[in-house]
């Protein structure tokens, strides 16, 4: 991937990913479980790249990882066992999609925490506007019934 | 050949870089002059803002041009040129490949913000003296940071000695007539940031923000904001149709860099309408401006320092990476102290009930500020984690797919409804009055889309792009009057509609176009398959056949060209040619995709590798139904953003401040 590193420099919008037209022979012969694989796989990452996923990625360890995948999901595991184990083998790194906890508290409450502070202070900015500004004095009745000529589209006697 | 080797020869490196040096000079005068003399109320010191803004930009564009003479008379002696560069490559990308590099593309972001200066020089002609002078001093300043970088840190015109005979090319992946246009287009959008940015800060030495300021402002941004989505949209384009593996948007560092200031940028356009309107959101917008153009500038620089990588990567080259993070926090830190210091005397203007145009445009920027904040702690969050808590993770795809993406959906549905309500005050009901066959075809859309198409969040996604095209057609159709006057009337209105209103419906359309292509590609099929020339695979109710594999050569590679036939119940719809290209002079390879498009949906063929021993071909095969529609919906956004900068108003100018006893210009036209 180190020579990637110049493209990354050149255009600023260009991801890692190059040339990947996986084997065929590594897919499983049961479409429905090669589906499963492929979803569960494009949330694992590649672990020696940059932002790919193991389905994605054409690293021979990402090869390798694709294979154990298969492996497990042939063996009938569940996608919660099979990313446990895969966690338990080579760290949360590997999770394209963190999980909750303590580390990653703010970064999944990010959404939330966001929309509440800038609805905060949009609030707070219109209370704080609204208790400046002068109340707009009322209108009498002579003059609610020129508005409302006015509004009618009617002409209006001065 | 003769002619080139005497133009490199007038043109030389060393007058090149001491035309960078000068520029830097210009750009030096140009931040201390006009600034000194707004505060000392000098104008002849002022006025020498708009002739420095010229010089500068015209000693950068000598530079740019000696480097684009050693690149095309193949002036290996030249580091950039050697490394980059090569007798066998094409005449195209000799001048492309100038920005296809470190060094060559910090130049171009520097002439571009030169060219920036010009225009404002050019254009602002009319604005108040000491404004325009605050407004060429601040870009004059952020332009002479960046001229140092080049000149100090990344010198484009390095010699080399001994000169190698043949230079080591350019990747095979930049040589793309896509890619090369790529870069201009995308840094105008980022550096274009850079003028809003310039006018906040003048705006807060002046101590003062009005009706006024935010007319000058929005052009601006429109302008940058067009070029920064024509370029997202070039570049998602470019990886689609290069990369060839199906994918358009990776949420990768770099990609996210790009979408950070687009996001803030399009809450920024929106904004600065109230202040132009209302005059109000004042502190906001001013603050807005700097948070753009400051993550214009740390998005593409830390992508570049690479921070966000790894932090060895960084430690490699400190000196450009220290040089970049002091630069950023000068001008950052330093817009961000003044606008601390001077804030107080933005006067807070119009009030407005929630439920009105205002209020709408501010649910609009909180739900624009909201996503971006999601991306930006995504994309930092990696780093930080494992510089403060020594943990390892990653944030990738499935991270955004599930939090920044549902966070559009309530945007796309107030989109339509936000361009309709008045000013001030405004009620439901005559606004749905106008939406109600909107609302038919939404939900049309979803019974439609809830058949059709698998997964909650496209479904949903698929009716809300339906509304937002349909609302931004109501919305045009009630301006004129359409089936409620005389149909002569509503072409007579039709007619004097304003750009302004015009282009920002045409938008909108765009980002609902843009939305159903999004929901098409999350339907593509494909297949990955392994045969002989000859044999054939079905996918998606078509018959992909494998013809034949034949060599052919190009200027500096040989190339693999497969002819695959799609056959859909005997009758050939479509032929594909994919290919592998070898460049032997870097020793890559790279895949040249076949795409057949009849806008309705893409069918996608990549040649992958050839087994001598079984005779078989990898090939993988797409059918992505509507992906066009996503780089479409992006053009329309830029044409959209384009055609408002042609209204009359724009054209006319904004009027004076009549403080300053100047001739008021022509009345804008009341206000959509």
């Amino acid at each position: 991937m180190k020579r990637l590193l110049p493209i990354v420099f050149v255009a600023l919008l260009l991801p890692g990913p190059v040339l990947a037209v996986s084997d065929p022979s590594e897919m499983l012969p049961n479409p429905a479980q090669e589906k499963r694989a492929e979803a569960l796989g494009s949330r694992l990452r590649c672990l020696v790249c940059q932002n790919e996923s193991i389905e994605d990625s054409d690293a021979s360890l990402a090869r390798e990882l694709r294979h154990i995948l298969r492996e497990h999901v042939a063996a009938g595991e569940s996608d919660a066992e099979i990313t446990r184990w895969m966690v338990a083998r080579y760290g949360g790194f590997i999770r394209l999609e963190p999980a909750f906890n303590a580390t990653t508290a703010m970064l999944w409450c990010m959404p939330v925490l966001a929309l509440l502070f800038g609805l905060g202070i949009a609030v707070w900015s219109y209370r704080r506007a609204s208790r400046r500004a002068a109340p707009a004095p009322a209108l009498d009745a002579a003059e609610q019934a020129r508005l409302d000529a006015l509004l009618r589209g009617g002409s209006v006697e001065r | 050949m003769h002619g080139t080797v005497l133009l490199s020869l007038i043109l030389s490196p060393e007058l090149g870089r001491f035309a960078l040096a000068f520029a830097c000079c210009l750009a030096g005068a140009q931040t201390v002059l006009p600034l000194w003399g707004a505060w000392r109320g000098r104008t002849a010191l002022m006025a020498s803002a708009r002739p420095l803004a010229w010089g500068q930009f015209a000693a950068l564009l000598l530079s740019f041009c000696c480097l684009a003479a050693a690149s095309v008379a193949n002036d290996f002696s030249v580091r950039n040129i050697a490394e980059n560069s090569a007798v066998a490559k094409p005449l195209l990308y000799k001048l492309t490949g100038i920005w296809g590099n470190h060094e060559g593309s910090i130049l171009l972001w520097a002439l571009i913000l030169a060219l920036c200066g010009v225009a404002v020089a050019r254009f602002g002609r009319n604005l108040p003296g000491s404004l325009l002078a605050r407004v060429l001093g601040v870009l004059g300043g952020t332009a002479l940071g960046f001229e140092l970088f080049c000149l100090l840190t990344s010198d484009p015109f390095d010699r080399l000695w001994p000169a190698p005979p043949d230079g080591q090319g350019m990747n095979p992946l930049l040589q793309d007539p896509g890619l090369a246009f790529h870069p201009p287009i995308l840094y105008t959008g980022y550096v274009g940031f850079a003028v809003p940015f310039a006018f906040a800060v003048a705006a807060l030495l002046e101590g003062r923000v009005d009706a006024a300021w935010g007319r000058w402002v929005r052009p601006w941004t429109v302008a940058a904001w067009s070029f920064l989505s024509c370029g997202i949209a070039l570049g998602s384009w470019w990886s689609y149709y290069v990369l060839g593996w199906g994918g358009y948007w990776f949420w990768d560092p770099v990609e996210n860099a790009s979408l950070l200031p687009w996001l803030t940028g399009t809450a920024l356009l929106h904004s600065a309408i109230v202040v132009e309107k209302r005059e109000a959101l004042k502190i906001w917008c001013v603050l807005l401006a700097i948070g753009t153009f400051s993550l214009s500038l740390s998005g593409t620089f830390l992508v570049r320092s690479g921070i966000l990588n790894s932090v060895h990567s960084f430690a490699n080259d400190p000196t450009r990476g220290v040089f970049i993070l002091g630069l950023l926090a000068l001008l950052i830190g330093g817009a961000l102290l003044l606008f601390g210091l001077r804030v107080h005397l933005l006067q807070a203007g119009g009030l407005f009930a929630p439920f009105s145009r205002e209020g709408g445009l501010v649910l609009n920027n909180i739900l624009l500020c909201s996503i971006c904040a999601v991306v930006l702690t995504g994309t930092m969050y990696p780093p930080f984690a494992a510089l403060l808590l020594g943990q390892a993770i990653s944030v990738g795809k499935p991270f955004f797919d599930s939090t920044a993406v549902p966070m559009a959906m309530p945007l796309l549905a107030t989109m339509a409804i936000g361009p309709m309500l008045p000013w001030k005050r405004a009620r439901l009901t005559p606004v749905l009055q106008r939406l109600w066959w909107a609302s038919l075809l939404a939900l049309l859309a979803w019974a439609v889309a809830a058949f059709g198409v698998s997964g909650t969040l496209p479904v949903l996604a698929a009716g809300f792009a339906v509304w937002v095209i349909a609302g931004a057609v109501a919305d045009l159709a009630s301006r004129i009057l359409l089936f409620r006057a005389p149909l002569r009337d509503s072409a007579a209105r039709a007619r004097h509609l304003s750009r302004a209103v015009l282009g920002a419906a045409i938008a909108h359309a765009g980002v609902g176009v843009t939305v159903l292509g999004l929901v098409g590609m999350s339907q593509a099929q494909h297949a990955i398959v392994s045969v002989h020339p000859g044999d054939g695979v079905d996918l998606a109710g078509m018959r992909w056949t494998l013809r034949s594999v034949r060599d052919a050569d190009g200027p500096n590679y040989h190339a693999h060209v497969a002819t695959i036939d799609v056959t859909r119940n005997g009758r050939l719809i479509a032929e594909l040619h994919p290919s592998r290209r070898v460049f032997p002079l870097q020793h890559q390879t790279t895949t040249e995709v076949a795409i057949r498009t009849d806008l309705v949906s893409d069918l996608y063929a990549v040649l992958g590798d050839e087994h001598e021993a079984d005779g078989t071909v990898v090939l993988r095969l797409h059918r992505n139904p509507l992906a066009p529609w996503i780089w479409l919906g992006g053009l329309l956004m830029a044409i959209g953003g384009f055609l408002s900068l042609s209204d009359r108003r724009v054209r006319v100018g904004a009027p004076m401040r009549a403080r300053r006893g100047a001739v008021p210009a022509v009345p804008a036209p009341a206000a959509e």
